[in-house]
């Protein structure tokens, strides 16, 4: 596990973007090499709040992704089950995830993988727990009675499979699940700390949310920036590639250090 | 085109590198347009599955709803009230040259005038789409000549009327046929006008106060009765007095029907209105706000002499002198002008000096939902202005219908 602390929340924001921009340039996608971008899902469409709303503003509409390389679950499918195995297949014949991103809830669920969800689960219905339902009620005006009860999500077993996790934590709320996934052991009820048995995870949190961790883990993680050869700063136990340039897309053609 | 079967397959036209005014706002989003509308680019995406067919880059610049003017009397030499042989000519001429305003949709206003000019020149001026060939119309604004003698200011007054007779039959013999009128200015002081405001707005028509000496009290009578507009705040009525605001009492009255916005139009041309008013007419109902030139056929002459039917004309900077002396003839501050000086005049925000040209005229012409506006199946009718709000191109149904020089590639 790579454990990243930025100070604030905007830090860590940053140093995701950054880090998904560099794997993505790294991988140097093209027609026929697809970067598979998973993200968890959620609500049912044609509401305000809808996932779709929610992609479209926040991500599809300031690139330049075509519509036919977007998969997003429809909750509104006649045959649930049928779309969530459906999605299943797309990312097989996408060539699998090649990075997940996702949070985790305050009861340390990834996507809608409730406590109690099978650690080797795979896309399907899920009822929302209460935390889930009560951190969702702000998206319908508070009203608890509107807010969805069930949910298409990936499974547990669907992001294991992908080749890298990243998970991201802000938040001193956030704070005890994180210590439940990181610091104790692998449960079923803290569905995020199956991604310890995944071999290449990276998590990214400011300083609220590692208050339920212990001094030590977070020292060892936290180590004093060095700063190398052309004067990029970066922390010693990162373990990544080497640092890709704003225009990096031209340097990657050469055999790329920096 | 607009709509219709073949707009599925219209091409896609995406305005990007901008920041459009939208909710009130001006915001960092694209402008999609599609068969003359604006489309919601997040159906295309989803449910379509389709991108856009073009792009155009705004070089950042500001994209708002084309200008909307309500009152304007002529320019470039036509004069809307003159019955001339071939009125559509001068009406075209107009349409095409104020595109360089930034407006795009406009109501050609006739002054009082006897009845043989309104037979003979309403007809003549029918609705119409704008596009390439100049700014739409969307009907005419009749002032006159049911006002009052006293405030009639530069109205004739040998072809003032009233509607003592035959309340409703007296304004349809004066006019004529009303299918292309929009608006109609009376004074509500006027005897039998409650009758005629009523038939007047049971046919969609607006009705407007001004040319009045109406107290207040009249005024939100005639509001009663269905009057939602107000003639050039200020200039030709009762001034404001503490214990008798008058017709511009209404922009604070207590005594309007629920719900109701009353709307008054105001020249912002820096001569007709002194700023400090402007800014008390401002602060006190800024929704109602509506910009309008009243602009006379001096408008866009140029310096020097000019004669315009029975005048002569000094036009002098952004002011038109009755030639020889210092007396006002009228506006001739294009619509722009009249947006930037509002801007700086009052120190309201760049998203309030164009609603106040966009928007607010819509609503008062219950045009909002496909005027006035970005939203979504709105026509496409925008300006591209640059952040002094200097136009620099106006496009009618997403169709480039103007650019600036500079501009040209």
């Amino acid at each position: 596990m790579k454990l990243i602390i930025l100070d604030h929340y905007s830090q860590a924001s940053e140093w995701a973007a950054k880090y998904i921009r560099n794997r993505i340039i790294q991988f140097n996608p093209g027609p026929e090499k697809y970067f598979t971008l998973g993200l968890p899902t959620g609500l049912p469409r044609d509401h305000p709040e809808s996932y779709h709303s929610f992609m479209w503003n926040n991500f599809f509409k300031h690139i330049d992704i075509h519509p036919e390389n977007t998969h997003i679950l429809d909750g509104n499918a006649v045959d649930l089950q049928a779309e969530c195995d459906a999605f299943e297949e797309k990312i097989k014949a996408a060539g699998g995830i090649e990075l997940f991103v996702g949070g985790i809830g305050p009861d340390g669920h990834i996507a809608f993988n409730e406590p109690g969800s099978s650690l080797v689960s795979r896309t399907r219905v899920k009822t929302l727990a209460m935390d889930t339902i009560l951190a969702n009620a702000r998206f319908f005006d508070g009203e608890l009675t509107k807010v969805p009860t069930m949910a298409l999500t990936v499974g547990v077993g669907t992001v294991m499979d992908a080749r890298e996790v990243m998970i991201l934590i802000t938040g001193a709320h956030k704070a005890f699940a994180l210590y439940k996934a990181i610091e104790e052991g692998v449960n079923h009820m803290w569905t995020v700390s199956a991604f310890q048995q995944h071999p290449r995870t990276v998590f990214v949190c400011d300083e609220d949310a590692t208050l339920e961790l212990k001094v030590k883990t977070v020292k060892y993680f936290k180590a004093p920036p060095q700063v190398n050869r052309k004067g990029c700063i970066y922390a010693t136990n990162f373990g990544m590639q080497p640092r890709w340039q704003a225009n990096a897309h031209t340097s990657a053609q050469s055999n790329g250090s920096s | 085109m607009r709509g219709g079967q073949g707009a599925a397959e219209a091409r896609v036209l995406q305005f990007t590198n901008c920041r459009i005014l939208r909710g009130g706002k001006l915001l960092r989003e694209d402008l999609w347009v599609r068969g003359g509308r604006i489309l919601d680019p997040e159906k295309l995406f989803f449910e379509e599955r389709r991108v856009a067919d073009e792009r155009r880059d705004c070089g950042g610049r500001i994209l708002a709803p084309g200008f909307i003017d309500v009152q304007i009397n002529g320019g470039f030499g036509v004069d809307f009230s003159q019955a001339t042989e071939d009125v559509g000519s001068g009406v075209a001429l107009v349409a095409r040259r104020i595109l360089s305003h930034g407006v795009t949709s406009f109501c050609p206003t006739l002054v009082t005038s006897p009845p043989e000019v309104y037979h003979k020149v309403v007809p003549q001026i029918p609705v119409k789409s704008g596009g390439p060939h100049g700014a739409g119309v969307l009907g005419l604004h009749l002032e006159g000549p049911f006002i009052s003698r006293e405030k009639r200011g530069a109205h004739p007054e040998a072809h003032l009327r009233s509607f003592e007779a035959n309340a409703f039959q007296d304004l349809l013999a004066t006019y004529g046929p009303l299918d292309n009128v929009r608006i109609v200015t009376l004074a509500p002081e006027l005897g039998h006008s409650h009758e005629v405001i009523r038939e007047l707005t049971t046919r969609g028509i607006c009705v407007s106060l001004g040319h009045s000496v109406a107290d207040l009290r009249a005024a939100e009578d005639a509001v009663w009765s269905g009057a939602t507009f107000i003639t050039h705040l200020f200039n030709a009525m009762l001034p404001f007095h503490h214990r008798d605001p008058g017709i511009v009492g209404l922009l604070t009255s207590d005594r309007l029907p629920a719900g109701r916005c009353i709307f008054y139009g105001m020249i912002a041309d820096g001569t007709h209105t002194n700023p400090a008013a402007l800014r008390i007419a401002h602060r006190a109902h800024p929704q109602g706000l509506v910009l309008v030139t009243d602009a006379i056929p001096a408008l866009g002459l140029g310096n020097g002499r000019h004669t315009l039917g029975q005048q002569e004309v000094e036009v002098d900077g952004l002011t038109a002198y009755v030639a020889g002396t210092k007396t006002l003839s009228g506006s001739i501050a294009p619509m722009d002008v009249c947006v930037r000086h509002f801007l700086q005049a009052t120190g309201c925000s760049v998203e309030s000096a164009l609603e106040a040209a966009s928007l607010h005229p819509a609503q008062l012409l219950g045009l909002e939902k496909s005027k006035g506006t970005l939203d979504f199946g709105a026509d496409a009718d925008f300006v591209v202005l640059d952040d002094s709000l200097h136009v620099q191109a106006t496009y009618i149904s997403g169709e480039l219908v103007w650019q600036a020089e500079a501009a040209r590639q």
